[in-house]
């Protein structure tokens, strides 16, 4: 009988192998169809009307002209905000259902607002702006460790609201017909896309259906159906025909997705053996109009002895927070890094040397020490690095180390396998596919389990009329189908070896798949042809199903949590212009038992390249007078080009000691360390601690300033 | 922003004047009247007025005719997508900043959400869906799957145009020129480091180096 644990590492065809993404072709020739492709017959262009100040009272909304304006079907008019308050620019006012996008842009301008404007807060630096309920814990002793210590750092940190910036914007197609709605949205969450709708647009949960085969990013922005997916529905039940609705550009980076900023306070006690004794940490930030946590401060090095730390929000007046891959670990990474960083520098110690030393105060120190001793390999360590400040010119090198965690325990996930009679397999989950690689996933598992070839394996998602799986966030999906796929694979094939077995002359027990043939493990000869075999089974197909249950999976070491990364940064920085340049960086990673190792290494390149792009240029900025967002647009909320991102290397941590724990997700991990990373080889090679990311050459030069080190 | 509702046909400024970064709307303004150089030529204008509200045009799509009605406003990226069902290009950034929407007019690279539907009525417009399909790619869309050069994939239909055009215009590019080449396309699941090796990979299979 086949069992569902992992193969040994010997034993694997494709596993851990450099594998193509099954996707690729049908997407590097622009046949993939994304929901903002969906043409439909008689399809509506829908667009909204949105606020355009980030607080006003809503007297009234006159609608009647707009409905009069050419090709224009419906007019839906958010009645609820009629004697409310705008609380964030770009709420939704009203939409315009009409023939072609352009009839529809015409008569927005036709909608007449009657309303007042109100105060409203923007300012997320100042801390005294906080009204939310502070948190935060002391343990230990903190003042006496402080009073006690050779070395006490102190400094300001802090990273902006940036937004996810999804380059598919957030929307859908609807389609009612028939009393069923259909819909073609841009989700990481087929299966539970539709959940809480029903009663907002007054159609039965089985009669909703979703199909999401192909999405254009979405990095924590797009679990909900959110409001526009409950309007585009009712205008296609209010007009009878599909409505496409896919927000502007503008208002995806106001509203569709922001990551709370963070700013912080900080001091960090170190011992005279080069040991941190203790940190206190004042942080805060804002969710826009939502709510706030704490980013973990100390971050990694949990071990501290002696904590305090406080954390509140600040409620603003712009769009909601929304999870932004790793939710909250970049910043506290990033904060809690350059203290570490800066409490080195105080205390003249080689930065790597001191995060070497202080690695017992995390719960991976033998982690963390292998991958460091790879990364400063990497990136030339011992020849480049030199203390702060030792620098010399008008251009000075740097290098910058942090290190990070996540959990990425597989979440819960169906799956059914079916294996039919003419041999061919297919697989069906109603998970999705965010450009991540689950789809590859799902058919290298299936292929392995049954010693096939990928391409033997039709691997069918994105549709909620197959078993449920969870969205898609936090670097769950890969671990949760893995091992769904895994036991409901195996289930399959263990009925099929039944049918097998007494062709054989053995039990079921002593038969093995691989190479495309079933065989006697002790005795390889005796062997039948997978599609034999699968010849025998009679006229109906095999179909099995299997969950991930996350304790049982993880007792079969199917699946873990829990992993570290390192990364290094190497930079130039001009003195002169405050222009920083990325040379190198590295990144180390940890993820467990690897499916596809191209993939995955993909997944941390990308996360550098995000982390590059929140490092040095991304910022949400916004009118403190009117709330609305002064970049909004590809222009000026700038991402890294091609030209920005130096030399990247990708070092993933495959030996047995990893691998034997299981798959763990991957996503999150990389994208936490390059904001840390980075600002620590700028604070290296520019002598000063740049406190606030992204480093713009204007932030850059006032640090250099006032370092004393431009005058 | 303003927008035309009134413009002129088959005027003469030339695309490249259109890609200096000035958006549709304003664009629209500056081109009534008056003559410009077009393909090395001048073109005497001779402006019929056309619009408000619907107008017939013909496009030259991947060598086929289509006959469409837009508004003069209407883009080319609109009229291809809303118009045609032919949405390979994408629209992300709609203000010529991001390259999802490249595609080529007479063999050129443009941003087809920077240029009005009207006046690409007498170019050859080239479009991903006439490259490669998937069970016979192009050397640079074989080179984009084998380096995993795509994640969610939005962004590579334009990559794929741009890279496309630039490999012509520099068969043999080094890692910086490839840089400097596709810097005007964003991507933003960070697939650059797979974008720069699967141009370095194609270009060596172009020359049968393989």
């Amino acid at each position: 009988m086949a069992t569902p644990q992992w193969p040994k590492m010997e034993k694997r065809a494709l596993l851990g192998k450099r594998i193509s993404r099954l996707d690729g072709p049908v997407k590097a020739t622009g046949q993939a169809k994304y929901a903002y492709d969906m043409n439909r017959p008689g399809m509506l262009y829908a667009r909204c009307c949105f606020a355009p100040y980030g607080a006003m009272k809503i007297n009234g909304i006159d609608a009647s002209a707009a409905e009069k304006a050419p090709g224009v079907r419906a007019v839906l008019v958010e009645q609820n905000m009629i004697g409310d308050e705008v609380r964030y620019v770009g709420q939704i006012l009203a939409t315009v259902a009409a023939d072609t996008e352009e009839q529809a842009h015409e008569a927005l301008r036709l909608i007449k607002v009657d309303f007042e404007r109100l105060d409203m807060v923007l300012d997320d630096m100042n801390p005294a702006n906080a009204t939310g309920k502070p948190s935060g814990k002391e343990e230990g002793t903190v003042d006496d460790a402080m009073a006690a210590a050779k070395v006490v750092s102190e400094g300001e940190y802090g990273i902006p609201v940036i937004t996810h910036c999804c380059l598919e914007a957030h929307g859908q197609v609807s389609e009612f017909k028939d009393g069923e709605m259909t819909f073609w949205p841009s989700t990481q969450s087929v299966s539970a896309y539709a959940e809480g709708m029903d009663q907002s647009i007054e159609v039965e949960q089985s009669k909703i259906h979703v199909d999401c085969q192909y999405m254009g990013g979405g990095f924590g922005s797009k679990f909900s159906h959110d409001q526009w997916g409950v309007i585009g529905a009712l205008l296609s039940k209010q007009t009878g025909r599909p409505v496409k609705l896919m927000l502007e550009r503008d208002q995806e980076l106001m509203v569709a997705g922001n990551r709370p900023s963070a700013f912080g306070k900080v001091r960090v006690a170190v011992s005279p053996e080069g040991k941190m004794t203790a940190i206190d940490a004042d942080v805060w930030g804002t969710g826009g109009n939502g709510g706030y946590r704490m980013p973990p401060v100390p971050y990694v090095f949990e071990g501290i002895p002696n904590v305090r730390n406080k954390g509140q929000g600040i409620k603003t007046n712009r769009g909601s927070q929304r999870a932004w891959r790793a939710p909250s670990h970049p910043q506290g990474c990033f904060i809690t890094m350059a203290a570490v960083e800066d409490a080195a520098a105080a205390a003249g110690i080689d930065a790597l040397e001191f995060f070497k030393n202080n690695l017992d105060l995390t719960s991976r120190p033998e982690v963390y020490a292998e991958q460091l001793d790879i990364a400063a390999e990497l990136i030339g360590y011992k020849t480049k690095a030199h203390l702060r400040g030792q620098g010399e010119g008008p251009v000075r090198r740097g290098i910058g180390i942090s290190i990070h965690t996540w959990g990425g325990m597989g979440h819960p996930s169906n799956c059914d396998a079916i294996i039919n009679p003419d041999g061919s397999v297919e697989i069906r989950l109603g998970t999705q596919d965010l450009g991540s690689g689950t789809r590859t996933v799902v058919g290298i598992v299936a292929a392995e389990t049954y010693g096939l070839p990928l391409e033997a394996i039709t691997v069918s998602m994105g549709n909620n009329k197959y078993p449920f799986s969870s969205a898609s966030g936090g670097s769950t999906t890969v671990g949760g189908v893995s091992s769904s796929t895994r036991i409901a694979c195996t289930n399959a094939l263990n009925a099929l070896l039944e049918v097998v077995a007494p062709r054989l002359g053995v039990a079921p027990e002593a038969l093995e798949v691989a190479g495309g043939k079933i065989f006697e493990s002790a005795k390889p000869g005796n062997s039948i042809a997978w599609k034999d075999a699968c010849g025998l089974m009679g006229p109906n197909p095999i179909t099995k199903q299997g969950a991930n249950e996350q304790k049982a999976s993880q007792d079969l070491k199917l699946i873990d949590a829990g992993v570290g990364g390192v990364q290094m940064a190497d930079v130039s920085v001009d003195i002169e212009t405050g222009v920083v340049t990325l040379n190198e960086m590295v990144a180390v990673q940890d993820c467990g038992l690897i499916v596809d190792l191209k993939t995955a290494e993909s997944q941390v390149y990308g996360g550098l390249i995000m982390g590059i792009t929140y490092a040095l240029y991304e910022e949400a900025l916004y009118n403190h007078k009117t709330g609305r967002m002064l970049n909004g647009d590809l222009e000026f909320y700038r991402l890294a080009g091609l030209k920005d991102i130096g030399q990247l290397k990708v070092h993933m941590m495959t030996t047995e000691k990893y691998d034997s724990r299981g798959v763990i997700g991957l996503g999150e991990p990389p994208v936490i360390s390059p904001g840390a990373a980075i600002s620590n080889a700028v604070a290296n090679a520019a002598g000063v601690r740049v406190p606030h990311l992204p480093l713009t050459p204007e932030r850059v030069i006032v640090a250099l300033q006032k370092g004393g080190i431009l005058v | 922003m303003a927008d035309s509702t009134k413009t002129t046909r088959g005027s003469g400024l030339s695309r490249r004047g259109f890609l200096k970064g000035i958006s549709a709307g304003g664009v629209a303004t500056g081109l009534v009247g008056g003559a410009a150089v077009q393909h090395g030529k001048v073109v005497e204008a001779a402006p019929a007025v056309v619009g408000p509200g619907d107008t017939a045009i013909k496009l030259k799509i991947n060598g086929e005719v289509k006959s469409l009605t837009v508004e003069p406003r209407t883009t080319l990226l609109d009229a291809l997508r809303n118009r045609l069902d032919i949405t390979g290009a994408k629209k992300v950034c709609d203000r010529g900043t991001c390259g999802a929407c490249t595609l080529w007019i007479d063999g050129q690279p443009a941003y087809a959400c920077s240029v009005l539907a009207i006046d690409a009525e007498d170019s050859e417009i080239t479009t991903i869906e006439s490259l490669g399909t998937p069970e016979r790619m192009t050397a640079l869309q074989q080179a984009f799957v084998n380096n995993d050069a795509q994640q969610c994939g939005f962004c590579t239909p334009g990559m794929i145009m741009a890279c496309e055009a630039f490999l012509k215009e520099n068969p043999s590019p080094t890692r910086d020129q490839v840089r400097d080449g596709i810097s005007g396309n964003l991507c933003r699941c960070g697939t650059y480091h797979g974008i720069i090796d699967a141009v370095l990979e194609a270009a060596k299979t172009m020359k049968g180096g393989a």
